[in-house]
C-alpha cells in the first residue's frame, strides 16, 4: 500500500495493470434515474390500488340488505365521466408531443384542457357521490358500499393530486420555460396521468360494468 | 373561560388533563427519568454549542452516510424503549403467580406488549438494516450518493416521526392495547374507542411514507448507479440482498399503507371493511396485513444474511463460496416470501388445501435458506479464519438461526400450528429467527462497518462481553418459552394459575437480565471506543484486509466518496484491485458535482408529527392547518431549482492530500 502512494497520477501506467478508475468524469445526467425511480412508485401506489380491488372484490356482494350495484348506477353517467378522463389522456399526449418540439404556448395550452377534463371527471365524480348519499347509500350503510367509496374515492384523489401537480407545473413552466428540469417533470406526471386512465380503465370494467353484471 | 365544552372540545379535540397518565405511578416516574435526561440533553448540546454544527452536519445533511449513522442511532436509541418494554413483561410474568397480580395493571401491561412489537419491529430493526444499508450500499457499487439524496433525508425524518408519536403515546394518551398487529374488530372503533390504536396507526403510516420512498431510491441507486465493470452478477452480496429487500419493501409496504387506511376509515368515518356487521369482513384484515408482514421478515432478514455474507468471506481471507447460489437463493426467498402469509393464521379456517399448499410453500423456503448456511460453511472450510467481532457474531447466527429455522418449519406443518398456534412456541421461534438473525446481523454489520463510520475500530473487550452476554441470555431467555409453548402457555397473559410454570418464567426474566448486560456492555463498548480511538485508530481504510470497494476509500470517506469512480473487474472488486497492483491516484482531480443540503426534510416531518397528533386526538382544526402547511412545504420545495454544487477542486485536492500523509505516515 505504502509503495503505492510515492507514485504519481495514472491508472494504467504498467500494461498489464487493468484500468481501475475513470480519469475522466463523464458528466452524469441530471435527474437520470428519475424515471426509473418515479416508475418504481408508480408501480407500489399500483398495489394500493390492488389492495383496495381485492377489497372491493372481497366486499363487492355483501350489501348488508342495502342497495346494490344496478339499483346505484348510472351508466351513461359514468361513461361520459370514462370519456372526460381517456380524453385527459389524449390531450395530456398532445401536451408532450407539444413539449418535444420546445413549443412553450402550445405546451401550456394542452395542459390547461387536460385540466378542463381533468376538473370535469371530478366534478361528475363527486355529482355521483352526493346523489348516492342523498339516497341513503353511504359508505357507512354496507360493506360493499364501503369498499366502491373508497376504491373510486382514492382513484378520484390521485386525480385531484395530479390536478393540483398540474397546476404547479404551468406556474413552473410560465417561469422557467421548458428547461430540462421542467421536461422531466413533465414527464413523470404524464407517467401518473395515464397510470391513472389505466387504473380507472380497471374500475370502469370492474366496478360498473360488472356491477351492473351482478 | 374553562365552562364550554363544546368550545375546548374544538379546540383540544378529545385531549384534556386526564389524558396524561399522572394517575399512574410508573409513567410518572419515567416521565421525570426521560424529561430530565432530555433536559440534560439539550443542555449538553446548547453548552457545547453543538445546536448548529448539528443542524448544518446532519440534520439537514443529504450524504447517504450521515443519513446512514442516523439510522443506527435511531435504532439503537429505541432498542432502548423497546427493551425496557421487554423487561417489564418478564418481570411481571416472572412475579404473577400464586394469586399475585404483578405489578402491570391489565391497561397498562396490554399497551407494553404492543408498543414492544412495534417498536422492535418498525423503530429498531427498521432503521438498523435501512442505515447499513444507507451507509454501505452507495460505497459498495462505486456510487457518490444514492439515486434521491433530498428524498433520503425526508425518508429518514419521517421515520423518526412516526418514532416521537410512538413515544408521545407513552406520556400524552395511551397506546395500543391490542397486540402488534392491531387486529379488528378489537381494534375498531367499539372496542377500542380511545386513542391506542390512532397513535398505532399514524404513527405506522407516517414512518411508512418514508420507508417506502427510501426502498424505492435504494432500487433505483443499485440499478442505475453501479461503477462501469460491476454487472448484477459481480454485485457484492450485501448490495444483492439489498436490493431484493428494497424491491420487496416497495412491493409490500403499500399493502400495509391500504390496510391501515381501510382500518383508519372505519374508526374515523365508520365504514364497514372489518366490522361484524353490515358485511364487513375481519379476516380481510388479518390477510390483508400478513401480506405485507411476512414479507417484512425477509425486509429485515435478508441484509443480515448480507452481512453474514461479507463477514464470513471477509473474515475466512476467501472468496464467498457459490457467490451464484447465493445470488439465486436471494432471489427465491424474495418470490417465496410473498406466497406463504397464511401460515400465521392456519386456524382460521380455510380448509385442507389451501392449508397444505401455504404449509409447503413455507418449508420451501428452508431449502434455499439452507443453501445459504452452507454457502457460509463451506466459505469457512478450509479459510484462514480470525474470530474477530463480527465474525463471532456470524458463528453464533449459524448455529441460532438453524434453532429457529427448525422450530419455522415444524409450525409450517398446519396439524402441529393448530397445536402452537398463539402459544410461546410461536413466540420463542420468531425471536429465535429475528434476534438470532436480524439482531445478531446488525451487531456483526456494526461492529464490522464501524471503523468505516469513523476511522477507528469498535473496542474488542467490551464487544466481546456484549456478544457473550447476548448470546447467553438469549438462549436462557427463550428456551423456556419453547418448553411453555409445549405445555400450552398462550402469549400476551399476564397472570397464571399453575405455580409449576413460575420456574421457567424465572429462567426467561434472567435471561432477559443477561440480555441487558449484554444492551448495556455495547453502549459501554461505543464510550470506550471513543475514549480509545488513538489506539483504536485505522488509517488504511482497510482494516479487516476485506474484499469490497466500500474499503477502497478513507475512513471515514470524504463526502463524495471516490475522487474517481472506480472500475469493476471482478466480484471482490477491491480484493482484485489490491491483487493487480491497483495505485492510488495523487494528481489529476476534477471537481466533483454534489446535492445541496436542505432542511425540507426535517420540516416536513415536524409538520406530519402534528397532523399525526390533531388527526390522533380529533382536533380537526390543526389537522387541516398542518395539512394544508405540508403541501404548501412540499410545493415550495418544488419551486428550489438550485440543488447541486461542486465541490471545489481545492477541496478534493486537501481531502486526498490529507489521505496520502495518513497512508504515508503509516509506513
Amino acid at each position: 500500500m505504502d509503495a503505492t502512494a510515492t507514485t504519481m497520477e495514472g491508472a494504467s501506467k504498467a500494461p498489464d495493470t487493468p484500468v481501475f478508475y475513470l480519469e475522466e468524469e463523464h458528466a452524469h445526467a441530471e435527474g437520470g434515474s428519475t424515471m426509473l425511480g418515479f416508475w418504481i412508485y408508480l408501480m407500489s401506489d399500483c398495489l394500493i390500488f390492488a389492495c383496495l380491488f381485492a377489497a372491493y372484490g372481497v366486499l363487492g356482494g355483501s350489501y348488508a340488505a342495502g342497495p346494490s350495484p344496478k339499483d346505484l348506477f348510472d351508466l351513461p353517467l359514468v361513461a361520459v365521466n370514462t370519456s372526460m378522463l381517456l380524453l385527459s389522456s389524449i390531450t395530456y399526449g398532445f401536451a408532450v408531443l407539444a413539449m418535444d418540439k420546445g413549443r412553450v404556448g402550445q405546451t401550456q395550452a394542452w395542459l390547461a384542457v387536460t385540466a378542463v377534463f381533468g376538473a370535469a371527471f371530478i366534478g361528475f365524480e363527486l355529482h355521483e357521490f352526493a346523489h348516492m348519499i342523498q339516497e341513503g347509500a353511504t359508505p357507512q350503510r354496507s360493506a360493499f358500499l364501503s369498499s366502491f367509496f373508497t376504491l373510486v374515492g382514492t382513484h378520484g384523489l390521485h386525480v385531484t393530486c395530479g390536478l393540483i401537480w398540474l397546476g404547479t407545473l404551468m406556474v413552473q413552466v410560465a417561469q422557467r420555460g421548458l428547461i430540462e428540469a421542467n421536461k422531466r417533470r413533465l414527464m413523470c406526471l404524464s407517467m401518473f396521468w395515464h397510470f391513472l386512465d389505466v387504473v380507472w380503465i380497471g374500475v370502469f370494467t370492474f366496478v360498473y360494468l360488472m356491477g351492473v353484471l351482478r | 373561560m374553562f365552562d364550554n365544552p363544546g368550545l375546548l372540545k374544538a379546540i383540544f379535540g378529545r385531549l384534556t388533563l386526564e389524558s396524561l397518565p399522572i394517575h399512574e405511578p410508573i409513567l410518572v416516574v419515567t416521565f421525570i427519568a426521560v424529561a430530565l435526561g432530555g433536559v440534560a440533553l439539550v443542555g449538553a448540546v446548547t453548552y457545547y454549542r453543538l445546536w448548529e454544527y448539528l443542524w448544518r452536519e446532519w440534520f439537514t445533511s443529504v450524504d447517504h452516510k450521515r443519513i446512514g449513522v442516523m439510522y443506527i442511532v435511531l435504532g439503537i436509541v429505541m432498542l432502548l424503549r423497546g427493551f425496557s418494554d421487554a423487561l417489564m413483561m418478564r418481570l411481571q410474568q416472572a412475579i404473577a403467580f400464586n394469586g399475585s397480580e404483578g405489578y402491570l395493571p391489565a391497561h397498562h401491561y396490554d399497551q407494553i406488549f404492543t408498543a414492544h412489537g412495534v417498536i422492535m419491529i418498525f423503530f429498531v430493526a427498521m432503521p438498523l438494516v435501512t442505515g447499513l444499508m444507507n451507509y454501505v450500499v452507495p460505497l459498495q457499487i462505486g456510487a457518490r450518493d444514492v439515486a434521491f439524496p433530498f428524498l433520503n433525508n425526508f425518508s429518514f425524518w419521517m421515520t423518526v416521526a412516526g418514532a416521537v408519536l410512538v413515544m408521545m403515546s407513552l406520556f400524552v394518551g395511551e397506546f395500543a392495547r391490542t397486540g402488534w398487529l392491531a387486529y379488528p374488530p378489537l381494534s375498531n372503533i367499539g372496542y377500542s374507542p380511545d386513542v391506542g390504536v390512532d397513535y398505532y396507526i399514524w404513527s405506522l403510516q407516517i414512518a411508512g411514507i418514508g420507508t417506502l420512498l427510501s426502498g424505492v431510491n435504494l432500487v433505483a441507486t443499485i440499478v442505475k448507479m453501479r461503477a462501469p465493470g460491476m454487472t448484477m452478477m459481480k454485485m457484492p452480496v450485501f448490495t444483492w440482498t439489498a436490493l431484493c429487500t428494497n424491491v420487496l419493501i416497495v412491493a409490500a409496504f403499500p399493502v400495509l399503507t391500504a390496510v391501515l387506511a381501510m382500518l383508519s376509515l372505519d374508526r374515523y368515518i365508520g365504514t364497514d371493511f372489518f366490522t361484524n356487521d353490515f358485511g364487513g369482513s375481519p379476516m380481510m384484515y388479518v390477510n390483508l396485513i400478513w401480506i405485507w408482514g411476512h414479507p417484512e421478515v425477509y425486509i429485515l432478514v435478508l441484509p443480515a444474511f448480507g452481512v453474514f455474507s461479507e463477514v464470513t468471506s471477509t473474515f475466512s481471507g476467501k472468496r464467498l463460496f457459490g457467490y451464484t447460489s447465493m445470488v439465486y437463493a436471494t432471489v427465491v426467498i424474495t418470490i417465496l416470501s410473498y406466497l406463504v402469509w397464511l401460515h400465521h393464521f392456519f386456524t382460521m379456517g380455510s380448509g385442507a388445501s389451501v392449508n397444505s399448499f401455504f404449509g409447503i410453500t413455507t418449508m420451501i423456503i428452508s431449502i434455499p435458506t439452507g443453501a445459504k448456511l452452507f454457502n457460509w460453511l463451506f466459505t469457512m472450510y478450509h479459510g484462514r479464519i480470525r474470530y474477530e467481532l463480527p465474525m463471532m457474531w456470524t458463528v453464533a447466527f449459524m448455529l441460532t438461526f438453524v434453532l429457529g429455522g427448525m422450530t419455522g418449519v415444524l409450525l409450517a406443518v398446519p396439524p402441529a400450528d393448530f397445536v402452537l398456534h398463539n402459544s410461546l412456541f410461536l413466540i420463542a421461534h420468531f425471536h429465535n429467527v429475528i434476534i438470532g438473525g436480524v439482531v445478531f446481523g446488525a451487531f456483526a454489520g456494526i461492529a464490522y462497518w464501524f471503523p468505516k463510520f469513523t476511522g477507528f475500530k469498535l473496542d474488542p473487550f467490551w464487544g466481546k462481553l456484549s456478544f457473550w452476554f447476548w448470546v447467553s441470555g438469549f438462549y436462557f431467555a427463550f428456551m423456556p418459552l419453547y418448553i411453555l409453548g409445549f405445555m400450552g402457555v398462550t402469549r400476551r397473559l399476564r397472570v397464571f394459575d399453575d405455580p409449576s410454570l413460575q420456574i421457567w418464567f424465572i429462567i426467561a426474566g434472567f435471561g432477559a437480565f443477561l440480555i441487558l448486560l449484554g444492551i448495556l456492555a455495547f453502549l459501554v463498548q461505543i464510550v470506550v471506543s471513543i475514549r480509545n480511538r488513538e489506539a483504536l485508530r485505522d488509517v488504511t481504510g482497510d482494516p479487516w484486509n476485506a474484499r469490497t470497494l466500500e474499503w477502497s476509500t478513507s475512513s471515514p470517506p470524504p463526502p463524495y466518496n471516490f475522487a474517481f469512480t472506480p472500475v469493476v473487474h471482478d466480484n471482490d472488486a477491491w480484493w482484485d484491485m489490491k491483487k493487480r497492483g491497483y495505485e492510488r491516484p495523487l494528481g489529476g482531480f476534477n471537481p466533483i458535482h454534489m446535492p445541496k443540503n436542505t432542511a425540507t426534510g426535517i420540516i416536513l416531518a415536524g409538520i406530519s408529527v402534528v397532523f399525526g397528533f390533531a388527526m390522533i386526538w380529533y382536533i380537526w382544526w390543526l389537522a387541516a392547518l398542518s395539512f394544508v402547511a405540508l403541501l404548501a412545504t412540499a410545493i415550495g420545495h418544488t419551486f428550489n431549482y438550485n440543488r447541486d454544487f461542486n465541490i471545489p477542486v481545492d477541496e478534493v485536492v486537501h481531502f486526498e492530500r490529507a489521505r496520502t500523509q495518513l497512508l504515508s505516515g503509516q509506513a
